[in-house]
């Protein structure tokens, strides 16, 4: 027998219900709302190598400037640390740029440049 | 009457605008609209990157009109290697087209006239009126022809240049090298900074050194200046000059221009004596473009737009972003079209910040990278990365990141045109 006066019974009533449908869609739309900041702190990261690697990574002029969309992660943060550590790079464009992010960063532009297609259109 | 809901119902309907968000990617815009207008003031550097930017960045869902008066874009990097002839104009030249095509950009080929930022509406000179929700200002730099007495009457009928932006002048200029009979004088004179680009009126001198001692060795290129030593890469500069050159080219600190006369191509200066030349390239000091002049953003000394650096709005302007050369730059940040590119990326994503109604990015980055030539076989650059101090309100220079080439190299000349060719397609293509 069911014990009204000290079973969680409101959930089951309508007004119930919709409050955990609010509760839901909040939780989903905050969830979506902060992916979405995140996506677009993240593209405004990549963008700031776009201007000389091309428009998410695809170079028009791949042999000075290479291509990063599609680079493998793994290599990415590789070259990133080659460029950062190796005194002889210490005077190259890219040694001195790649000394301006943090491990978190390149780990996140490496992981967005893996990402997109190898070619463009 | 809108009808009032509980707060159960305002909250519940709050919650799907979520889903939906969640469920399309980019609306949940905040501006009543399903689609918001952004309008966007000036197709150069920062002006074309911000209306392809929003377009991208929105998935297509903001309209986005670009206003530019002139049917393609012409650039200003690399234009000194038109002065010495090795590119043409046509070389610098590219299509706004793929904007539209691309990126379904509406072009409007005009120049605003006014804008009424109470109302969000600004009028164009053939009589269009446009309302925005969020206005973009690009409007570049003006070069101040009135501070140097006689230059603006000179420079009109072309018997002294700039050919700071590129254009017509900058090829006029080419053709006036070209005219100068072998034993002449080019004389370059240089601003006070801030000015646009500072490596450029040096990486000129290097350029017209080059092709004098080639094709007519018995001239002289002065460079005067009005600012206490060379403005970028000085040093490195300054050795490949004495390396290269000699005496063929000199250089003359402390020269602030003060006056011209046509007739006989001298320049006065404030102080020091003047200068006769055979061909003279007066650079006048430059601010921002006249529509935020005009429209009273330019508060800093009347020449520079200050703006909130964590988003690129006006200090002065609510929903209008100013981008690019017009604006009081953060310390050590040169205005280069490398950096007007990145000022646009940063604040399409505050713009987008903004119409969600969410928060803005707290640590914004942007890097620059200068190429300079010291002879048609020998470059050099200049990088740096900049991060935003939410502490300080600016942006600040990364510590141990940035510095220069080693020395000048051919390698990065190549690389000149690679950085450049990438730049325009990341604006335009």
């Amino acid at each position: 027998m069911i014990d009204r006066a000290h079973a969680p019974n409101h959930w089951l009533k309508p007004h119930g219900r919709r409050a955990w449908l609010l509760i839901t869609c909040l939780t989903l739309a905050s969830v979506a709302d902060a992916q979405a900041d995140a996506n677009l702190e993240l593209q405004s990261l990549a963008a700031s190598c776009a201007a000389c690697h091309g428009t998410n990574g695809h170079s028009k002029a791949q042999a000075s400037i290479p291509s990063l969309a599609h680079l493998p992660a793994a290599y990415f943060i590789a070259r990133m640390q080659a460029f950062r550590e190796d005194d002889n790079l210490a005077t190259s464009v890219m040694a001195q740029i790649a000394k301006g992010y943090d491990d978190h960063q390149l780990r996140q532009l490496a992981e967005y440049y893996a990402s997109q297609p190898r070619t463009r259109y | 009457m809108v009808p009032l809901m509980n707060r159960r119902q305002v909250m519940l309907s709050l919650g799907a605008g979520g889903m939906v968000t969640a469920l399309t990617g980019c609306s949940g815009w905040q501006t009543g609209r399903s689609r918001p207008r952004v309008v966007v003031v000036g197709g150069g550097c920062a002006g074309a990157t911000a209306a392809k930017y929003l377009r991208m960045w929105s998935d297509g869902t903001i309209e986005v009109t670009l206003i530019e008066p002139n049917h393609h874009y012409v650039s200003s990097p690399l234009s000194n290697r038109v002065i010495d002839g090795e590119l043409g104009l046509a070389d610098l030249t590219r299509s706004y087209e793929p904007l539209a095509r691309r990126h379904g950009v509406r072009i409007i080929v005009d120049r605003v006239v006014s804008f009424d930022p109470i109302a969000k509406r600004l009028r164009l000179s053939q009589g269009d009126e446009l309302r925005y929700d969020k206005l973009v200002l690009a409007p570049g730099i003006d070069p101040q022809f009135e501070a140097i007495d006689g230059l603006a009457a000179a420079h009109a009928d072309g018997r002294i240049l700039a050919a700071w932006a590129a254009g017509p002048d900058t090829a006029g200029l080419h053709a006036q090298l070209r005219a100068m009979p072998d034993g002449g004088v080019f004389a370059i004179t240089v601003p006070e900074a801030p000015y646009r680009c500072p490596p450029a009126p040096y990486e000129r001198a290097s350029l017209v050194a080059a092709y004098l001692k080639r094709y007519k060795p018995r001239s002289k290129v002065l460079v005067l200046d009005a600012n206490q030593d060379v403005v970028a890469m000085g040093s490195l500069f300054k050795k490949a000059w004495q390396d290269r050159y000699g005496n063929l080219l000199e250089y003359r600190n402390h020269h602030q221009a003060v006056g011209v006369d046509a007739g006989t191509l001298t320049v006065r200066f404030e102080v020091q004596e003047d200068v006769r030349a055979d061909v003279l390239n007066v650079l006048p000091p430059v601010r921002a473009g006249r529509l935020a002049r005009d429209a009273g953003l330019a508060n800093i000394n009347s020449r520079w737009c200050e703006v909130d650096f964590a988003c690129f709005e006006s200090k002065l302007a609510k929903d209008v972003y100013i981008i690019g050369d017009a604006i009081q730059a953060a310390p050590k940040m040169p205005k280069s079209g490398h950096l007007a590119n990145g000022h646009a990326k940063v604040a399409v994503a505050a713009i987008i910040a903004s119409l969600r109604q969410r928060p803005l990015d707290p640590h914004p980055m942007l890097t620059n990278t200068c190429y300079s030539l010291v002879s048609p076989f020998a470059g050099m650059h200049s990088a740096a990365v900049y991060g935003y101090v939410a502490a300080h309100r600016t942006f600040e220079s990364v510590a141990d990141a940035g510095g220069v080439s080693a020395e000048p190299n051919e390698a990065e000349v190549t690389e000149a045109l690679a950085w450049a060719k990438n730049l325009w397609t990341d604006m335009l293509g």
